[in-house]
């Protein structure tokens, strides 16, 4: 059984899920309870964009953990944790504040399992809003992925719909490393199907949401939908196309981009981020690295500008990747 | 400084401006007619007020993501924000920034800011240009009581303290950090307490009382221009709106906002006193109402006409050598 639900709302399933199911997950955050535990007449806020929303009555401030705007504490903390027992999920409300809390990422939790030979486990799970579309302009809209993709150690998933946020957040959460769950804004209120009850996808697999035969085009998180739109009308002039959700940037499911490149010759990578050293350039370095004999047409990367993200409406939008700017790289190939 | 009828006048028009701004955005976000993270800063506007009577151009201020008050106060154009606000090209920071990062460095404005606590080491740098350059300027940083919970804040006071920079860490404590009540996150009765830990001097002012706000604000500024080192000045004060323009505010008991708003607001407080100590009269406060609603109408009306940034511009404005790009 499945029905329609808002990612924010899959992801709340799945935090549920988990925390029923073994006592060790505790969520921390900022306003993740959110006044929950005061006074009658006031109720909780469940985080910023409600995805938590229920869950302190459920499961108790024990387990349900209101921190102060202390990310440095927050994430390290989260970090000493998981490596002592606990199996904590850390809300950082947009991916942007990792700028104030690297080191417990990027020198503890990447670096652990590996500097003590093998000897530490570290099941964390950070989840963060990570893009742009809402007029939140250069600090509350950035896409940071390739960042933590990049640092080995850490695992990143990115969902592209409701059903997918559910089943990655629970192997995030269940993963025995520390995983970047990013929660792209344009598709955090868009509804999708969602299955009842407890199951997971895996982490490092990536999903071909479309079968086409003429030209591949590999999106992430919020631009699998815009590879969909461009797609349908691609196929409206007969040009049909595989659409390849990676789900997973690190690891990256490397047989998964190579098999529809194999059958299509062509491949177009589209990337929210800033094109220098990110995900798109590493799906074009594989191509050409390990692919290069299938290729029948440069491979083409349709990401963000070199540039931070604009506040107004009409920057922001020539910012975004959209369905044209795709349409228009797949008719450069033909 | 003293208060003349003029300053006293200029603190009514600012507070006023920042009242009158800020109700308008709200008005046009529920139209539907602007769009973005918008944090107001109703009910705290004598603070700023407060605090930036006591500079001059050549002094610093550090802001929030609740920075319109103080970019009003420390004197952005007015126009130049709501065209910013509108997306337009026109707008302080040619709408590359919006809400968030309304910014006007001439001024002496460092910035909004949309990460908590970023501000405060920015002034304590904008502090030690001071010192070093021997300005004799001041730098503040206005922050919130959440934004105490920051490493950022901690290690900005103690630098401060140690190199005895001319600064004020200007608390504004609100009661709420979004949707947590201060109380639940800081464990000190007065935030004020945290700069004993760095042996700072700390005070703490009425944020609803303007002329409490002056007379300390200006105490420690004083204390910063003479080389006495940085202040911590905690101002008690109340957000009347939602942590956004948009917030449902179901987690905050109704009563204790209405109890501020009809009790504390810091405009009627500051009408009522100076009317009584016959600084300014009703004809002095209605003349300036008058002048505040025509501008920001107008402001409006330009920002509406103005136009939005064409989409090259996307890219420009990224390395002061960009415009050299071939
Ligand atoms: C580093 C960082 N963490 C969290 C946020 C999200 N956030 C924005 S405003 C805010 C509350 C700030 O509270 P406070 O400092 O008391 O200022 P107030 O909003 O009350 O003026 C939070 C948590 C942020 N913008 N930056």
């Amino acid at each position: 059984m499945s029905r329609e639900l808002p990612t924010a709302f899959a992801i709340g399933e799945a935090l549920r899920i988990a925390l029923a199911g073994d006592p060790d997950v505790i969520l921390m955050g900022e306003d993740v309870a959110g006044g929950g535990t005061r006074p009658a007449g006031t109720d909780e806020a469940g985080g910023i964009l409600g995805a938590t929303r229920g869950l302190i009555k459920e499961f108790g401030p024990e387990r349900i953990l209101d921190t102060p705007i202390s990310e440095m504490a927050l994430l390290g903390a989260a970090v000493g944790a998981a490596a002592t027992g606990m199996r904590p999920v850390v809300e950082l409300m947009f991916m942007d504040f990792l700028g104030v809390c690297f080191d417990p990422l990027l020198n503890q939790a990447a670096k652990f399992r590996y500097m003590f030979g093998g000897k530490a486990r570290l099941p964390l799970t950070v989840r963060t809003v990570t893009g742009a579309g809402m007029h939140a302009a250069a600090q509350h809209s950035q896409s940071l992925y390739w960042i933590t993709s990049g640092i080995p150690g850490l695992k990143t998933v990115i969902p592209s719909n409701a059903g997918d946020a559910k089943g990655l957040l629970l192997s995030a959460i269940r993963c025995d490393d520390p995983v970047i769950f990013c929660e792209p804004k344009q598709i955090l209120f868009l509804s999708s199907e969602v299955p009842e009850g407890d199951y997971e996808i895996p982490i490092g697999k990536a999903n071909l949401v479309r079968q086409g035969g003429d030209v591949s085009l590999v999106g992430m998180g919020a631009t699998v939908n815009i590879a969909l739109q461009a797609a349908s009308q691609l196929a409206q002039e007969g040009i049909q196309a595989d659409v390849l959700d990676l789900r997973s940037l690190q690891p990256l499911d490397e047989e998964a981009i190579l098999t529809t490149l194999g059958k299509t010759g062509r491949l177009i990578v589209i990337d929210e981020a800033t094109p220098r050293c990110g995900i798109a350039s590493d799906v074009a370095a594989l191509c050409v690295d390990k692919g290069f004999d299938l290729l029948n047409a440069p491979v083409k990367r349709v990401t963000a500008p070199f540039s931070p993200v604009p506040f107004s409406r009409v920057l922001e939008e020539a910012y975004l990747p959209t369905p044209q700017k795709v349409i228009d790289a797949v008719h450069e190939l033909f | 400084m003293q208060l003349t009828y003029e300053r006293v006048l200029g603190a009514y028009r600012t507070m006023r401006m920042i009242r009158s701004f800020e109700e308008k955005l709200v008005e046009l976000v529920n139209l539907g007619k602007m769009s973005g993270f918008l944090h107001v800063y109703l009910g705290e506007e004598a603070v700023a007020a407060g605090v930036c009577a006591q500079l001059g151009e050549h002094d610093y201020v550090a802001s929030t993501h609740r920075g319109h008050g103080h970019a009003i106060a420390k004197g952005v154009d007015v126009r130049g924000m709501m065209a910013e606000l509108f997306g337009r090209r026109t707008g302080t920071c040619k709408g590359k920034g919006g809400s968030m990062h309304i910014a006007d460095i001439d001024k002496g404005m460092l910035g909004a800011n949309g990460i908590v606590g970023a501000g405060i080491p920015l002034a304590t740098g904008a502090a030690l240009t001071a010192k070093l350059k021997k300005t004799g300027g001041v730098a503040v940083a206005f922050f919130g009581d959440g934004a105490s919970n920051q490493g950022a804040f901690h290690e900005s006071l103690n630098l401060a303290s140690i190199w005895k920079l001319p600064a004020v860490y200007v608390v504004e404590n609100n009661g709420w950090g979004e949707f947590t009540p201060t109380d639940y996150v800081v464990p000190v009765k007065d935030i004020a307490e945290r700069a004993r830990s760095y042996a700072m001097p700390a005070l703490i002012a009425d944020g609803m009382d303007f002329f409490d706000v002056f007379a300390k604000a200006g105490e420690a500024i004083a204390r910063a221009r003479s080389g006495g080192g940085p202040t911590l000045l905690e101002c008690k004060t109340y957000r009347f709106a939602g942590h956004y323009v948009g917030d449902a505010l179901a987690y905050r008991p109704k009563d204790e906002a209405e109890k501020w708003m009809t009790e504390r607001d810091p405009l009627r407080g500051f009408a009522e006193r100076v009317l009584s100590d016959g600084l300014l009269n009703q004809d002095d406060l209605q003349r300036v109402d008058g002048e505040v609603s025509r501008h920001i109408e107008d402001a409006v009306k330009a920002a509406e006409a103005a136009p939005f940034p064409d989409a090259s511009e996307v890219t420009t404005d990224v390395y002061a050598d960009s415009h050299r790009r071939g």
